[in-house]
C-alpha cells in the first residue's frame, strides 16, 4: 500500500507549490483570459515590467470581465490580487462599492482616452468600439445600422457575450439601450433570432467566428487590424453602423491588500507608461489610453470611425445594471 | 458480549462515515438556508419567469431526450434479440457500454467535432445540399449528445429485459407462424411493457440533472437547465438569491424523479448485466432481417461518429506540443490526486456503511430493520437526488462567509465526487462482503477474531478485488467529472476536464480535442481494468 502512504505527501507538495513563494517581491494580477494567452498582452508586460521591478508578475486569469469583478467580490478581503486588471468604466461603481479598492495616488496626466477620464480608483489601460466584426466571405452585405441587423432575421448568425460574465456582452446590452431607449426589450427579443451562441467570454465568441461556426460576432472596431497586421487578410471587417458605436475604456485597480505592495503602486504607474502602452494595440487589439514610443500600425487608422460615441456614464449603469441584465435574461430565455 | 464487542468497531465505522454523509448533505443545505434566512427577499423575488423557463425547459428537453432515446432504444434492442448471432453483435454491445464510462465533456466535443458548423459533417451536408449546415447549439446539440449517451444505455436496458423471455415462448411464436408484428405484440411487448417504465424514468433522470452537456452544448440562456443556471447564478451573476430559488426547484424536481423511479423499482444506476443470447427458434423474413440489419447499422454509426470523430480530432491535435505543457501536466497530476483521494474516501465510506449494515443484521436477527440499517442501506442512493452542482452550491455560498471559497476546490471535489461514486461502489463490493461474513462470521466469534485484525486477515482477501474495481469505477467518475470543480476551480486548481472547458473557451479547439482524447484513453482505460477486475473472480 505504498501508494495510499505518497499520496497525501503529493497532495500536500501541490498545494504547497501553489502558494506564493515570497509574497514581498510577487505581484498578483488578476485579469481576462484574453490578456494573459501567449498572443495577448500578457507575456510581453511580464516580461517588460519584471526587468524593471526585480519582482515576480504572476497573472491570474477569469473569463472575462464581469466575472473578474465577481471573482474578486467572492473572495473578498481574501483575495490574492494586489491588482485587478481589465474592468470597464461600467463597473466602476459596483468595483468601488465593494470597498475592496484602494486609491491609486498616482498621476493621470498621461492618459487620454475619449471623452476625458478621471477617478480616484481607476487608472485607464486601454479603450475601444464594440462593433460587430463579419466574415467577408460569408456576408456580402452586412447590415449597416444597428436596426438593420435586429431586423436581419434569423439568416445572419451572430455569436454574443453574457452580459453577466462579459463586459463585451454588458456593452451591447448598453449599445442597444443606448439606441432603442424604452424599446430595447423588443429589440432583443428581434435580435434572439440571430444568435447563434452566447458565450460566458469574449474569446469564446470569437473562437466560434475565426472558426466559422457563426459569420458576425461581437468585437471591437480593431479587431480587423489584428487580421491585417497578423494575417495579412482584409477577410475580417467591422460594420459601421448609422447609431454609432458604445465606448469601452478599460481599467485596472489596486486592491486593498496590493496597498501594501509596493509593487502595486509602481505596476499601476508602468501601466500608463510605453513599457505597457507600446504593448497593447497590437496584441490586446485595442487603443492605447496613453502614450506609445511609436505611432501606432497605420492598419488602425483605416478602421471604422463611429459615427457617434455612445456612453453610460457609470452611476446610470451601476443603477441599473441588474435590472436591464435581468430583462435580458428574461428575453433570451424564451 | 463478545458479540457486541465485535459489533462495535463495524458500528462505529457506519457511524462515522453517515456523519460524514450529513455533514457533506448537511452543509449544503445550511449554507443554502444561512443565505435563504439573509436575502428570504430576494430569493422570493428569484422565482420569476426566468426561473420557470429554466424548468421548463429543463423538462422539455428531458421529456424529449427520453423519448429520442428510448423510442429507437425498443427498436434496436429488439433488433438485437431477434439476431442473436448478428455479426459483430458482441462488438456493438461492447461498444455500447462505452458512452457511460466516458465523461461528458469528451462526448461533447466529440459531438461538435463531428455535426458542428466546422464539424466533419457540415462540408458533407454543404456539398449534397448547397446550404451551411446550422450548427447544432442549442436544443439540437442538446438532444444529440443526449441521444449519444443514453441510445445505447436504453438499448442494452432493453435487450436485458427482452433476454428474460423464456426460450420456450420463442419456439412457440415460431411454431405458430408469427410475424414480427405479432410476435411483438405477444412475446416481446408485454415484458418490455414491464421495464420500460424503469428505463424511461431513468433516462429522463440523467437527462433532467445534465450539466456539463447544457453548459457545453446549450449555446445560450436559450437552453439553460436548472443545475446551469444554478452554476451562472453562482459564478456569473454573484447572485445567491437566485442560486437558492433555482436550487429548491431542482432538489424538489430530482426528489420527485427519484421516489417516482423508487415506485417503480428501477435501478438508478444504470447498468445492464446481459446474458449470453441463448439458443433461440427464430426465423424473421427477409424484409424483417434488412430492417433490423438497417436499424442496427445506424445506431451504431450513430453512437461510433461521436467516438471516431474524438480520436480523430484528437489525433490531429499537437499532441507532442501538448505532452509537454505545463498547464497539462499540473492539470493530469492534480486529476490524479484529487481522484485518488476520492476512490480512497469512497471506498472508506462504502465499506464502513457495508460493515454497518452487515452487523446490524445479525445482531437483529429475524427482527424488522432498523433506522441506522436502512440508512446504511438504501440511504447510500439517497445521494443520488441531491446533485453535485447543488452539494456544491450550498457549499459554495456557506464557505463565502469564511473567505477564499477557491481554496476549498480540492476539499470539495474529492468528498462530492466520493459519495457521488459511493452507490455504485457499494453495489460491487457489497455482495462479497456479505458473502464472506456469512462464511466466516461464525468462525470468527469463535476464535475471537475481531476488530483490525479480522478486517487484514478474514475480510480483506475477499474484498480486496471487488475493492479495486470500486476504485477504478470511483476514480474514472472522478477522473471525468466536471461539476463541483467549475464551481469550485480556478487557475490555481485544475482538473482535466477544467483545462478541457477552459481550452474549448479560449479557441484552441485542438488542445481541446488532445486533451479529450487522453482523458477518455485515462477513463475507458480505468473502466476497463474495472471491468475485467469484476469478471474474473476466483
Amino acid at each position: 500500500m505504498r501508494t495510499t502512504t505518497t499520496i497525501p505527501v503529493v497532495a500536500f507538495g501541490l498545494f504547497a507549490a501553489a502558494l506564493p513563494a515570497a509574497a514581498q517581491d510577487t505581484l498578483t494580477v488578476y485579469t481576462y483570459e484574453s490578456f494573459t494567452t501567449e498572443w495577448g498582452p500578457g507575456p510581453a508586460i511580464e516580461e517588460a515590467f519584471e526587468a524593471e521591478c526585480d519582482c515576480d508578475l504572476e497573472f491570474v486569469s477569469v473569463a472575462d470581465g464581469v466575472a473578474l469583478l465577481n471573482r474578486v467580490r467572492l473572495e473578498g478581503e481574501n483575495t490574492e490580487a494586489d491588482i485587478v486588471l481589465g474592468l470597464d468604466t461600467n463597473l466602476i461603481n459596483d468595483a468601488r462599492e465593494t470597498g475592496l479598492f484602494a486609491p491609486h495616488g498616482i498621476s493621470l496626466d498621461n492618459i487620454d482616452v475619449p471623452g476625458g477620464f478621471e477617478d480616484e480608483i481607476f487608472v485607464p489601460f486601454d479603450y475601444g468600439y464594440f462593433a460587430f466584426v463579419y466574415d467577408t466571405e460569408a456576408i456580402d452585405t452586412p447590415p449597416e445600422s444597428l436596426t438593420e441587423l435586429v431586423e436581419a432575421g434569423s439568416e445572419l448568425g451572430i455569436a454574443i457575450q453574457d452580459p453577466r460574465t462579459s463586459t463585451p456582452g454588458l456593452g451591447l446590452l448598453l449599445w442597444i439601450k443606448a439606441v432603442f431607449g424604452e424599446d430595447a426589450a423588443d429589440a432583443w427579443s428581434e435580435l434572439r433570432d440571430n444568435v447563434v451562441a452566447v458565450t460566458p467570454g469574449w474569446s469564446e465568441s470569437y473562437g466560434l467566428f475565426t472558426r466559422g461556426e457563426v459569420p458576425m460576432v461581437l468585437s471591437y472596431t480593431t479587431s480587423p487590424a489584428y487580421h491585417r497586421i497578423d494575417e495579412d487578410t482584409d477577410r475580417y471587417r467591422a460594420a459601421a453602423f448609422s447609431e454609432g458605436h458604445y465606448l469601452q475604456i478599460e481599467v485596472a485597480g489596486r486592491t486593498v491588500k496590493g496597498q501594501d505592495n509596493a509593487l502595486a503602486g509602481e505596476f499601476l504607474t508602468f501601466m500608463t507608461g510605453p513599457g505597457f502602452q507600446d504593448v497593447i494595440p497590437e496584441t490586446n487589439w485595442m487603443f492605447p489610453a496613453g502614450r506609445t514610443s511609436e505611432p501606432l500600425n497605420p492598419a488602425f487608422d483605416d478602421l471604422v470611425e463611429p459615427a457617434e460615441t455612445l456612453l453610460f456614464s457609470p452611476e446610470e449603469v451601476a443603477e441599473n445594471r441588474n435590472a436591464w441584465v435581468d430583462e435580458w435574461l428574461s428575453i433570451m430565455s424564451q | 458480549m463478545t458479540a457486541f464487542r465485535a459489533q462495535r468497531g463495524r458500528l462505529a465505522a457506519g457511524g462515522a462515515a453517515l456523519a460524514g454523509i450529513g455533514l457533506l448533505l448537511g452543509g449544503a443545505f445550511l449554507g443554502l438556508a444561512w443565505e435563504a434566512a439573509a436575502s428570504w427577499e430576494g430569493a422570493l423575488a428569484a422565482f420569476d419567469g426566468y426561473l420557470l423557463r429554466v424548468t421548463r425547459f429543463t423538462l422539455w428537453q428531458a421529456g424529449l431526450s427520453t423519448i429520442l432515446s428510448v423510442g429507437p432504444a425498443i427498436l434496436v434492442a429488439r433488433a438485437l434479440a431477434r439476431h442473436p448471432r448478428f455479426w459483430g453483435r458482441e462488438f456493438i454491445l461492447q461498444l455500447f457500454a462505452v458512452p457511460l464510462a466516458l465523461p461528458a465533456i469528451v462526448a461533447a466535443l466529440g459531438v461538435l467535432a463531428l455535426y458542428g458548423r466546422s464539424g466533419y459533417f457540415a462540408p458533407l451536408f454543404a456539398a449534397t445540399s448547397g446550404d451551411m449546415w446550422p450548427g447544432i447549439y442549442g436544443l439540437s446539440g442538446i438532444l444529440i449528445a443526449h441521444v449519444f449517451f443514453n441510445l445505447p444505455l436504453a438499448t442494452r436496458l432493453c435487450l436485458a429485459s427482452l433476454e428474460t423471455i423464456p426460450a420456450d415462448q420463442w419456439r412457440l411464436s415460431a411454431q405458430l407462424g408469427m410475424g414480427a408484428f405479432a410476435s411483438f405484440r405477444f412475446i416481446e411487448w408485454p415484458v418490455l411493457r414491464a421495464s420500460l417504465p424503469g428505463i424511461a424514468g431513468l433516462v429522463f433522470m440523467l437527462c433532467a440533472t445534465s450539466f456539463t452537456i447544457v453548459l457545453t452544448l446549450g449555446g445560450g440562456p436559450g437552453a439553460t437547465t436548472l443545475e446551469v443556471a444554478i452554476y451562472q447564478a453562482l459564478r456569473f451573476d454573484f447572485d445567491p438569491a437566485r442560486a437558492i430559488a433555482l436550487t429548491l426547484v431542482q432538489v424538489a424536481l430530482t426528489g420527485t424523479i427519484v421516489l417516482a423511479l423508487a415506485r417503480l423499482g428501477a435501478s438508478t444506476m444504470g447498468d445492464a448485466s446481459l446474458p449470453v443470447a441463448s439458443r433461440r427458434a427464430l426465423f424473421p423474413g427477409a424484409g424483417e432481417k434488412v430492417l433490423n440489419t438497417t436499424l442496427i447499422l445506424l445506431a451504431l454509426l450513430f453512437v461510433a461518429g461521436p467516438m471516431l470523430a474524438t480520436v480523430v480530432a484528437g489525433l490531429a491535435a499537437d499532441l507532442v506540443r501538448l505532452a509537454g505543457e505545463r498547464p497539462v501536466h499540473q492539470a493530469t497530476l492534480t486529476s490524479f490526486i484529487l481522484a485518488s483521494l476520492a476512490a480512497v474516501l469512497c471506498l472508506m465510506v462504502s465499506g464502513a456503511l457495508i460493515m454497518t449494515r452487515r452487523a446490524l443484521e445479525l445482531a437483529r436477527g429475524a427482527r424488522i430493520p432498523g433506522f441506522l440499517e436502512r440508512m446504511s442501506d438504501s440511504g447510500a442512493a439517497m445521494v443520488l437526488i441531491v446533485p453535485p452542482i447543488v452539494i456544491g452550491a450550498g457549499w459554495f455560498i456557506l464557505l463565502l462567509h469564511f473567505g477564499d471559497v477557491f481554496a476549498f476546490a480540492p476539499a470539495m471535489v474529492v468528498a462530492v465526487n466520493a459519495v457521488m461514486a459511493m452507490p455504485f461502489a457499494v453495489r460491487v463490493i457489497r455482495p462479497a462482503y456479505d458473502a464472506a461474513s456469512a462464511r466466516h462470521e461464525k468462525l470468527c466469534l469463535a476464535l475471537g477474531i475481531s476488530g483490525w485484525n479480522r478486517f487484514r486477515l478474514v475480510d480483506w482477501p475477499a474484498l480486496r478485488r471487488p475493492a479495486a474495481v470500486g476504485f477504478a469505477f470511483a476514480m474514472a467518475l472522478s477522473l471525468g467529472d466536471l461539476g463541483v470543480i467549475a464551481l469550485f476551480g480556478s487557475d490555481d486548481v485544475r482538473t482535466l476536464p477544467y483545462l478541457l472547458l477552459q481550452r474549448m473557451g479560449s479557441y484552441r479547439t485542438a488542445d481541446a480535442a488532445g486533451i479529450a482524447l487522453f482523458l477518455a484513453i485515462l477513463c475507458l482505460g480505468l473502466m476497463f481494468i474495472a471491468g475485467r477486475l469484476g469478471k474474473s473472480r476466483t
